[in-house]
């Protein structure tokens, strides 16, 4: 009984982070973060930013990867097994899809050219910039104690920033970043 | 039958080998679906993409249930959209079962604390041109700057957020009618 109340709020926590990750990516982490850290629990800030890092190294839009670890994780930690894990995985990860799903058969069975509409337009016109704001947003609810343990940190950040920016491969910077992790934390 | 295969296929094909998901799936999808197999006009695609970013949810995942959509309608897009989820589930559950398991280790320790700052900086990254490619001016740069604070330090839920945006730009537009009218 507890796991299947587990199973429902998982399922509609995921919905509504489907139905409400307008821009998606980075713009859909607080509103994830917001809902799986500081609502509910289920994991903790670092964790959530490790699943970040594994999302950026393994194929598949970041919304897809941490519904996945999250429902294996939400359910195992909740004292539950391995199989009881993959069926939370698998809830979370068509959660967050079906949205698109029903909003796409919707936009195409009224294909209006939508992009043209003007209502269409107008909604965009303040969500567009909002979503940049949210962006900010998860970067700067990230910069906290569990994950800038000290100046080194920053170091990293800055460094990985300008690099960034510049172009280089993120799975580079990634994979340089641990490394230097490896040699400079003992 | 065979198409509804073939849809399975390409959009599992391109959710197994795009690294970091979003914007750097987009050139991948087109060679398939534009330029290899002809499902969709240059033209149409742009529009594809227009649309996807207008809805909530993954931009990939959109791509590929419209594409789908188009090819074989609801049945299409089911297809299409499993496709593409499905490559990222079974990395990630594979990863989500053993990564649990080695956590605790202080060797992967190390390796994380290296990792998380950097994390921080790709999210950080792409903001500035973004902000661009938004025409972000001195007249709306506001918004973005709102948005951030209200989340960050008053934890304002960001569906308030998107419901808000939304809510202002219809309003405005109503506004601006209003006044043409008189």
């Amino acid at each position: 009984m507890e796991l299947f109340q587990l199973y429902i709020t998982l399922f509609l926590v995921f919905f509504k982070i489907g139905l409400f990750g307008f821009g998606g990516g980075y713009a859909m982490l607080p509103l994830i973060q917001h809902e799986v850290v500081n609502t509910h629990n289920w994991i903790s800030v670092s964790d959530f930013t490790d699943i970040v890092a594994i999302s950026q190294t393994t194929p598949g839009p970041i919304a897809f990867n941490s519904a996945t670890y999250i429902g294996y994780t939400a359910v195992t930690n909740g004292g539950f097994g391995n199989v009881e894990g993959i069926i939370g995985s698998a809830i979370c990860t068509l959660a967050v899809s079906i949205p698109s799903l029903i909003l796409m058969t919707l936009v195409c069975l009224f294909f209006v050219k939508l992009k043209k509409n003007q209502w269409m337009q107008a909604s965009l016109s303040v969500l567009k910039p909002a979503i940049i704001g949210l962006i900010a947003a998860a970067a700067l609810m990230l910069m906290n104690n569990y994950n800038f343990v000290d100046y080194k940190s920053w170091i990293i950040f800055a460094v990985v920033l300008l690099a960034s920016i510049k172009k280089t491969d993120p799975i580079l910077l990634i994979a340089l970043s641990g490394v230097a992790g490896l040699i400079i934390y003992r | 039958m065979k198409e509804y295969w073939e849809l399975f296929l390409v959009f599992f094909k391109i959710g197994a080998f795009t690294f970091g998901g979003g914007y750097a799936m987009i050139p991948l999808i087109r060679n398939e679906v534009v330029n290899k197999r002809n499902w969709l006009k240059d033209e149409e695609f742009m529009d594809t993409l227009a649309i996807s970013q207008s809805i909530p949810g993954p931009m990939a995942l959109n791509t590929a249930l419209f594409v789908g959509n188009k090819r074989r309608g609801f049945k299409g897009s089911l297809l299409s959209g499993l496709g593409i989820i499905l490559p990222s589930f079974i990395a990630i559950l594979l990863i989500a079962i053993v990564f649990t398991q080695f956590k605790e280790n202080p060797v992967v320790e190390r390796i994380f604390k290296g990792i998380r700052p950097a994390v921080v900086a790709l999210i950080a990254s792409p903001l500035l041109s973004l902000g661009k490619s938004a025409r972000i001016s001195w007249k709306n740069a506001w918004i973005p700057v709102a948005v951030a604070l209200s989340v960050w330090l008053l934890h304002v839920s960001p569906v308030y957020i998107v419901l808000a945006a939304i809510s202002l730009g219809i309003l405005h537009l109503f506004y601006v009618k209003q006044r043409i009218k008189r």
